[in-house]
């Protein structure tokens, strides 16, 4: 197990250091100028190019990756062309929005779509089973965004029963905290839902036709037993793996969901960065996103162990 | 628990999110909630010319002069002035009671500090600063500027109100090098900048300034009295979705929408608990302009930017664009209607002209078919029709077109690069201004005629120009400058620096509530008052 994780831990690193080349070499080939963006419409070209003379970016790119990738090596993600503030402190204050919308949608999934995938699966084929898929079905097709204004229109505005924007940190109060986040997280959650109900049908699907189903049923368990202890346990493996994408994808960002409920998130923070070419915090987050997903994947493989014990490491 | 305890229990739930829930949209009427039209980011308005930065600018800081809603200069931190009988001799004297934000006086000296960092930045102020041969500081409350010769914009380059404004800071602040941004954020104006609740991104917040002492004047514009009735103005840099927005402004939780999406103007004129305010001067707020390449084929020679300027027909562009017709108007002056400069002269090469006379004129102009390289920003909503427009009408004027889709900061990286279009370059973008930016010849950045070194993107260049703009700076009698503007407006329709392509309003929206607004050039937030919501 201890040797594993130290492999895992060790290929981290040379997977962060492509994504930093990478991710380096890509914005500085792709068009747009941060100098020109950040000195405005009526700048001269003169004074475009001092500013770019005062970023650093009028040196080789290599030197300027040196100068980056030396920073990163001792902690420093740089600082924003556009923000002029650290990169470090621009994700950090990002962070909170994001974990907790992503922490709430999740839990709001998993306690939905779990039952709903194990009710459709003992049920297969009858009604229940049908509304479920069906239902599957148009959460993947309806644009978040449609949902977030059908949810703002009912919810909001009709009956006034939350806010329609905003973010309020947990700090200034868990109730005011929680209600910003009850929408949103619906929102996004709807699609989950739809994606870990049709996984946890199938794989749940398949246990239910395995042998030791039958001995547990023929051993007079209760039905809630064999399909809780047995079926879902048997299934968990590919529950869990989608879980895990679910995470690694709501921490890497969900822009339309954050842009409709100006919720400051990193997926905002990643999409402004992008706009105004601002090269160390499109940097800095795509770092943090790769080490993010790498953490989520070794989690996800580690927690195999406690679902089948057949795996070891 | 029975299927009744449940119903209770609902019904409480509900009671509960819907009592919270209008407590939460309930305005207080001492916080000012706003959805500016764009983001924050820089904190320098004398560093960028971004119209955030320049409206962020207004909120802290103060200016020795201002201009009225009818384009005059009137006084704002200085209380008298003289200049001398040869014009060269300028002497200010500055109003009693000035403070800074950290309690300490504004001097003479903070006010020659801060015109010297704004003379190296703002293309004004660098015209300005051709003329000055030094500045002093006589007595605290007293500064000089001598000049060279007779300059005949001293008191509109101080009083300018658009980018880039000069604003008065602490003399530690404007020593700061004129191409590094400040990071001490001191002004003396009616709001005080709340650093540490800052978040990019997210808002950025302003309290009052309880010693600020406002003019004695009603508000115009950017002069008069800067009443601050707001202990709180917040600036919500989240809510960028258009939907949301009228969302959050129906159900109370914002009060100003800067800039409305248009296509919710009419469902916002008739909501009884929305204001949509006439706040921008009657001669319009913006200006549609297409931008030529100079330097490159086929837009090098004159008669086919002629050719081009006589196909673009104001009202297709303006009726693609905006759509509501009682928010644009077209306007054959390349000064914006309605403002001193504004004349039609020249114009009648675009004004009077069909798309019969441009395919004459592109015929006659010896147009070699080579492609035009239109640049079309897909993410900019306020003018990313223009692009469509503009290809279809050169098209059927004649012109080979290639529109190029890209998001509006490619563009604007792209358009200063001077290579040929087939290798990076372009030969048109078009874009908008807003009033203040392109009231006079000095200002309008697009009039710059001095070539590839230091005119604006497009890089025209004409001796002829110049010479105009030059004597309009130097010329004092105002009658005379109108005649120079007009003959400088003829040469520029005759060159075709650029096309001007119709004037319209930004809409600004507010909860009925809100009061006090007044005509003003851009998003200014002193006079406005907010009463208690009546729901």
């Amino acid at each position: 197990m201890w040797s594993f994780l130290a492999r895992r831990v060790a290929a981290t690193l040379p997977v962060m250091l492509v994504v930093a080349v990478l991710v380096f070499l890509m914005l500085r080939l792709t068009p747009g100028d941060p100098a020109a963006i950040l000195a405005g419409d009526a700048a001269s070209t003169d004074q475009i190019a001092r500013i770019r003379e005062s970023l650093g970016l009028d040196r080789p790119i290599l030197v300027q990756f040196g100068i980056w990738f030396g920073n990163v090596l001792t902690g420093d993600l740089g600082e924003s062309f556009y923000y002029k503030t650290t990169v470090a402190s621009l994700i950090a204050h990002r962070l909170e929005p994001t974990l907790s919308l992503a922490t709430l949608t999740l839990l709001i999934a998993v306690l939905v779509a779990v039952p709903l995938g194990v009710i459709a699966a003992w049920r297969f084929g009858g009604w229940f089973d049908r509304a479920l898929m069906a239902f599957s079905v148009l959460g993947f097709s309806v644009p978040v965004f449609v949902l977030a204004y059908i949810l703002i229109w009912t919810v909001s505005l009709e009956l006034g029963w939350l806010p329609v924007q905003g973010y309020h940190r947990m700090a200034d109060g868990f109730w005011p905290y929680l209600q910003h986040l009850i929408l949103p997280s619906i929102t996004l959650s709807v699609i989950y839902i739809a994606f870990i109900a049709r996984v946890t049908r199938a794989s749940v699907l398949e246990a239910l036709g395995e042998d030791y189903i039958r001995t547990a049923r023929a051993k007079g368990l209760p039905e809630v037993r064999v399909l809780v202890r047995h079926a879902l346990t048997n299934a968990a493996v590919p529950i869990v793996t989608v879980i895990g994408i679910g995470i690694a994808l709501l921490i890497g960002g969900v822009v339309v969901t954050e842009s409709v409920y100006a919720i400051p998130g990193l997926g905002r923070l990643t999409v402004d960065a992008v706009l105004a070419r601002d090269f160390p915090t499109i940097q800095g987050v795509i770092l943090f996103f790769s080490f993010i997903y790498v953490l989520v994947n070794l989690c996800v493989d580690l927690s195999y162990v406690f679902f089948d014990p057949r795996i070891r490491y | 628990m029975t299927i009744s305890r449940l119903a209770a229990a609902a019904a409480v739930a509900a009671t509960v999110l819907t009592a919270t829930g209008a407590v939460l949209a309930q305005g207080d009427p001492k916080v000012l909630r706003i959805v500016p039209h764009s983001n924050l980011a820089v904190l320098d308005p004398i560093w960028t010319t971004a119209y955030m930065s320049r409206n962020h600018g207004y909120m802290i800081y103060d200016t020795l002069f201002s201009t009225d809603e009818k384009a005059q200069i009137k006084p704002q931190m200085v209380e008298s002035w003289t200049e001398s009988p040869d014009h060269r001799l300028w002497t200010f004297k500055l109003r009693k009671g000035l403070e800074f934000h950290d309690g300490k006086p504004v001097t003479s000296e903070d006010a020659v500090a801060s015109l010297q960092r704004w003379g190296k930045r703002d293309g004004m102020g660098i015209a300005l600063m051709t003329f000055v041969e030094r500045m002093d500081t006589p007595t605290a409350d007293t500064f000089r500027i001598f000049l060279r010769e007779a300059c005949g914009f001293v008191l509109e380059a101080l009083g300018k109100p658009s980018s880039n404004v000069p604003f008065i800071m602490p003399k530690r602040v404007a020593d700061t090098d004129a191409f590094k941004q400040i990071d001490d954020y001191t002004g003396s104006g009616p709001y005080v900048f709340k650093r540490d609740e800052f978040k990019p991104g997210d808002k950025s917040v302003y309290l009052r300034n309880a010693k600020y002492v406002p003019r004695k004047e009603a508000p115009s514009g950017t002069a008069g009295g800067k009443l601050a009735h707001f202990e709180r103005v917040e600036l919500n840099l989240a809510l960028r979705d258009a939907q949301a927005q009228v969302s959050a402004l129906q159900k109370g939780e914002i009060d100003i929408i800067e800039a409305l999406a248009v296509e919710h103007y009419e469902a916002m004129k008739k909501d009884p608990n929305l204001v949509v305010p006439n706040i921008f001067n009657g001669g319009g707020a913006l200006q549609h302009m297409a931008r030529f390449n100079h330097l490159h084929k086929p837009f090098d020679n004159a008669a086919v930017r002629r050719a081009a300027i006589a196909a673009f027909q104001q009202e297709a562009f303006l009726k693609a664009q905006v759509g509501v017709k009682e928010l644009y108007k077209t306007c054959p002056s390349m000064f914006m209607c309605g403002t001193p400069y504004a004349s039609a002269a020249g114009s009648d090469i675009q004004a009077k002209s069909n798309m019969k006379k441009a395919q004459e004129l592109l015929k006659a102009s010896g147009y070699d078919g080579t492609p035009v390289v239109i640049m079309k920003p897909t993410d900019l909503v306020t003018i990313t029709k223009l692009p469509d427009v503009a290809a279809q009408l050169l098209r059927q004027a004649g012109f080979k077109v290639d529109l190029q889709a890209m998001d509006w900061q490619t563009l604007v990286g792209r358009r200063a690069k001077k290579d040929p279009p087939d290798k990076g370059g372009w030969n048109m973008f078009l874009t908008a201004w807003q009033a203040a930016d392109i009231a006079n010849p000095i200002t309008m950045a697009a009039l710059e005629s001095k070539g590839e070194k230091s005119s604006w993107f497009g890089w025209p260049s004409d001796a002829k120009i110049e010479e105009l703009r030059a004597q309009f700076m130097r010329e004092t009698d105002e009658a005379k400058k109108k005649k120079l503007a007009e003959a400088i407006q003829v040469r520029a329709f005759e060159v075709g620096t650029h096309a001007p392509l119709g004037e319209w309003f930004n809409v600004t929206v507010g909860r009925k509530n809100v009061t006090g607004w007044f005509v003003t050039n851009g998003n200014i937030y002193w006079n406005l008052k907010k009463s208690p919501p009546s729901h």
